[in-house]
């Protein structure tokens, strides 16, 4: 029986990024708010220390810091005609855990992403016709790059982005990406001191016609003060970021640019190692009275609040409202019902190269420390004729050269034993790759739901993920590898390996932990799970943050959008929700 | 209900001759009171881990055992709220207890004697409006000889300097109101002033640095190198308000004394406490020569460095403003007495977190990692890198201060 607590004003679900963010901008228009986070308290001090966080076994191999699947894990199937079955251990894509979440563990490549893709159905339909979309489900994201501009300019001054603008005002800038959306200002930090690697690529992509830039970087060139006042120091390039924290106050995290003046507050509470069951509705089922959750001890909990914001990961965001009956889930077969539509996720590809007489020194490095080029991301080049849609961004971001998991080799050398030395000892100095990662459009059978067999340790559901990569993203990436290959032949390789995706997708080796979508928003509640405020169209006294909200995926990391969303929803409440609580678009 | 009770003990008095001066309606009075208690830092001791305010049970270790904080809340039974305000100025005062007895000048009252009689009466004001906390507390926890309290006769004729404080007419006004605060409600020689072998200030010594619960407490007069003469006004201002500057964080106990205490403080106070300290200008001993930088345990100190420290406080020593304290010039470093630096390598800091610097950055602890010899070469390294230059630290040293709870590395090897 679970005790009742007395009630708040904001109940967050989950303290990563968004948690940390609405939490900030909510305290600070006076609001009491508590965040229920299931995993551990985790800070720079305590969990990042100096002396131990680049413990490779400790938190790349063994993935200290990530979900246990024990505590929560989902089931897979590439098709509806398959069975599901529970992933035991997490592969393709590792779920962060605790205060930060997947803030702690990010390798730090912050993008926007383009104002086409903001309304991606519309665009295309505009440019090719509707026959160019064929049965993809893409969708608008119902708000607009222009819409979430400042926002963005929010979140990189928050995090203390590195890079050089592109396009500032309108007007193209030497150096920068050409391709991206209209900013209002420049990166607060210019970009990081390239590496021999991301030099030489950017040289060859130039060579044979593209546009490289240095990758816009949350690991910081300089020391930095954001607005909040906290201070982030000069990234170290000790190549210790995707699944570690940052000892150095460099990486952009909750922990540097937001916790400590959060957790400040008189008007702030975290209550971690609590687990949310479920949000709470009232006998309407329209709106949300609080959440359930469970703390360590085994004791149930109501915490009563006036406003609920899911801010978990993406993934667990969808189940919650699907296991809180919040809004009609998802049916493939009719293709009616909103929660768990459009699932999507990452199409990328890689080509390897091995080279004679040159030494990169793959250890001086960091996770956003790179050059990119965006010529075939999006609709940044002419699809037609292509018989694809989207694209991909070519990235050369060699982030780390760890000694245990980084061991290039070519093809064809043993797995152990002298050849493998003998190969590891001549590639390890002399070896890169550069990725291309591009867009993931929905299909009508890729979704979420929950399964009808598995369940978790409380007796719950688990989440089930139906996926496969569609025929229209397996060509756009074999295009722009193709393209990828072209710029890897101008830097001269003894030799060169490509790496295409096909299917079907498998859940066992790393590609991305970009899951999008679930709980998308949108403009028509028949499609879309959230109104262009991230606000529920069923239950508007809840919000839902995070990457969730993608209606499809493009070729960009997720975060910085992420994090624009968050500051939009977040003033949206402040200015229109807080003074008139409803909905906020009228369906 | 509170106010009631206090109502009828005025209306028992009656209104001739109170034996309370102090009134809460007063609001300029409380106020005032609420200031000297913050510029004080009566919070710090009186309040133990966890507990309520002001309600007393903190341990303060001394030389001669421990001793717990009273509660200083207006509770009748276990407060001060039967105190006459005599009571409580001889108390704060003359370290004479409400019934006669000789408090432990873990109390400074030899720096609160300097308080003219109106400031201790706004502070008794300021306290009286808090909530009374019903909490018990034995102060004294002494071992024989020193739990008999007559010895503190003889204590306060050889430390106890009653000469009150007058204005000195050659100085600024700010100059006299920066030595009231350092001399009296700031107490700061309690900790920054060397102490006797009876546990007195050393005043031929004053504010020219202490070790006090395991930290020492740095030079801080005005001379260079070691004091804060190579400081600005301005850094000096800045350091006790944000407790994070360019050069220097505060962490150990000086972190929470910034938190706690000047952070709250005016700008105008700050400032005068600078000028005061900074008029500080005793001779000083000349700097002693670095060591070589070919001495073999300024090989080793800088090979450690660059290994495990350079990250942050980068190789040249300069750390990064506002964020990891600079080394190269730096007066905690070059101090005679090493000890803050064995602890700070030892255990770890945090730097103060202020409204204006919220990082409040963290020093992680290196016990597990390194031998006490390789401390010691470190340390020996920062003390003389960067033209510093301080005497070599020693491996026994480090040993004292390790502690039994910390074992050298060389016998575990294992982290955290």
């Amino acid at each position: 029986m679970a005790r009742k607590l007395p009630s708040r004003d904001v109940v967050i679900i989950g303290l990563g990024w968004t948690g940390a963010i609405l939490a900030n901008e909510l305290t600070d228009a006076g609001l009491d708010v508590v965040a229920i986070e299931r995993g551990p308290w985790r800070d720079t001090a305590e969990s990042f220390n100096v002396g131990y966080a680049p413990d490779e076994l400790r938190f790349a191999v063994r993935l200290d810091l990530f979900l246990r699947p024990a505590q929560e894990t989902l089931t897979f199937r590439n098709n509806l005609n398959q069975t599901a079955l529970p992933i035991r251990q997490f592969g393709s894509f590792l779920p962060g855990d605790g205060v930060g979440g997947a803030g702690v563990h990010w390798n730090g490549q912050n993008w926007r992403y383009h104002p086409t893709d903001f309304r991606l159905r519309s665009h295309l339909i505009e440019r090719y016709g509707a026959s160019a979309i064929g049965d993809l489900t893409i969708q608008d994201w119902g708000v607009t790059y222009d819409e979430l501009e400042p926002f963005f300019d929010r979140f990189e001054k928050i995090a203390g982005i590195s890079g050089k603008a592109g396009n500032l005002k309108g007007a193209i800038q030497p150096g920068g990406n050409p391709f991206e959306g209209s900013r209002s200002d420049d990166y607060p930090l210019p970009p990081m001191q390239m590496t021999y690697a991301p030099t030489l690529f950017a040289e060859a992509a130039r060579s044979v016609g593209y546009h490289p830039f240095p990758t816009p970087s949350a690991n910081a060139s300089g020391a930095y003060t954001n607005p909040l006042g906290l201070t982030m120091g000069p990234c170290t390039f000790c190549g210790f970021c995707e699944r570690f924290g940052c000892a150095n106050y460099s990486k952009a995290s909750p922990q540097v640019n937001v916790l400590p003046v959060l957790m400040r507050k008189r008007n702030f509470e975290a209550r971690t190692e609590c687990e949310v069951l479920k949000i709470n509705l009232d006998g309407s089922g329209k709106r949300a009275t609080g959440v359930t959750y469970v703390d360590t001890a085994g004791q149930e909990w109501e915490q009563p609040g006036d406003l609920v914001i899911c801010c978990a990961f993406s993934l667990f965001n969808v189940r919650m409202l699907l296991l809180s009956g919040i809004g009609k889930p998802y049916d493939p077969s009719t293709n009616e019902g909103v929660v768990g539509r459009n699932y999507s996720y990452q199409t990328n590809s890689s080509v390897q190269m091995f080279f004679d007489n040159k030494t990169f020194n793959p250890f001086i490095a960091s996770g956003a420390l790179g050059q990119s080029a965006d010529d075939f991301n999006g609709d940044n080049f002419d699809h037609t004729g292509l018989g694809f849609i989207g694209g991909a961004g070519m990235n050369c971001i060699p982030t780390n050269g760890r000694p245990i998991l980084t061991r290039p080799v070519p093809p064809g050398t043993p797995n152990w034993g002298s050849a493998w030395k003998k190969a590891t000892k001549e590639s390890y100095n002399s070896a890169f790759s550069i990725t291309s990662q591009g867009s993931s459009y929905t299909t009508r059978g890729n979704y979420i739901d929950l399964d009808p067999t598995y369940k978790d340790r409380f007796g719950r559901p688990l989440m089930r993920m139906t996926f496969d990569f569609p025929e229209n993203d397996i060509r756009m990436s074999a295009f722009v590898n193709d393209k990828l290959a072209t710029v890897a032949k101008a830097m001269g390789p003894r030799q060169i390996v490509a790496n295409k995706t096909g299917t079907p997708y498998s859940v066992v080796p790393y590609q991305s932990t970009h899951n999008v979508g679930g709980a998308i928003m949108g403009a028509d509640p028949k499609t879309s799970v959230l109104n262009k405020y991230l606000q529920s169209w069923d239950v508007p006294n809840v919000f839902v943050m995070g990457a969730s909200a993608y209606p499809q995926n493009a070729g960009y990391n997720p975060t910085g959008t992420v994090g624009a969303l968050a500051y939009w929803a977040a003033h949206a409440i402040r200015t229109q929700y807080l003074k008139n609580p409803g909905p906020m678009v009228q369906a | 209900m509170r106010r009631a009770l206090v109502s009828a003990a005025f209306a028992a008095i009656g209104f001739a001759a109170p034996a309370n001066a102090v009134d809460q309606q007063a609001f300029e009075q409380v106020e005032r009171g609420r200031y000297l208690t913050i510029m004080g830092d009566c919070v710090a001791c009186h309040t133990a881990p966890g507990g309520k305010p002001y309600a007393g049970g903190l341990t303060i270790a001394t030389p001669f055992g421990n001793l717990l904080s009273p509660n200083i809340t207006p509770d009748v039974a276990t407060g001060i709220g039967a105190f006459s305000d005599d009571q409580f100025v001889n108390a704060v005062q003359n370290g004479i207890g409400s019934k006669g007895q000789r408090l432990y000048p873990a109390l400074p009252y030899p720096y609160y004697h300097k308080m003219p009689r109106a400031d201790l009466l706004a502070i008794r004001a300021y306290l009286n409006t808090l909530d009374p906390v019903s909490n018990a507390v034995e102060p004294n926890q002494l071992p024989f000889p020193f739990n008999i309290r007559m010895s503190l006769l003889f204590w306060n004729l050889l430390n106890f300097d009653r000469t009150p404080l007058v204005d000195d007419p050659n100085q600024s006004p700010q100059w006299n109101r920066g030595r009231y605060i350092v001399e009296g409600p700031g107490h700061c020689g309690a900790c920054h002033t060397p102490k006797t072998w009876l546990g007195g200030d050393n005043t031929s010594q004053a504010l020219k640095g202490g070790v006090l619960q395991g930290w020492f407490a740095p030079d801080i007069t005005g001379q260079a190198r070691k004091g804060i003469g190579d400081w600005s006004e301005d850094e000096l201002v800045a350091y006790l308000k944000t407790g994070v500057i360019a050069r220097s964080s505060a962490s150990g106990p000086m972190a929470e004394v910034v938190v706690n205490s000047t952070s709250k403080l005016s700008d105008a106070d700050l400032r005068a406490v600078a000028i005061y300290l900074k008029s500080l200008t005793p001779a000083s001993a000349p700097a002693p020569a670095a060591l070589a930088a070919s001495d073999p345990h300024m090989v080793a100190g800088k090979a450690i460095y660059k290994d495990s420290c350079a990250a942050c406080h980068r190789e040249d020593g300069e750390g990064i403003d506002n964020l990891f304290p600079r080394l190269r010039g730096s007066s905690v470093v070059q101090q005679d007495d090493p000890t803050t630096l064995i602890r700070v390598i030892l255990e770890g800091t945090r730097a103060a977190a202020t409204s204006e610097r919220p990082t409040g950055a963290a020093m992680p602890s290196f016990a597990w990692r390194f031998s006490d010899d390789q401390v010691a070469d470190l340390i020996t390294y920062i003390r003389n890198g960067w033209g510093n230059g301080a005497s070599s630290v020693s491996a026994s040293a480090v040993k004292d201060i390790r502690g039994a709870d910390r074992p050298n590395p060389a016998k575990t090897g294992q982290a955290p």
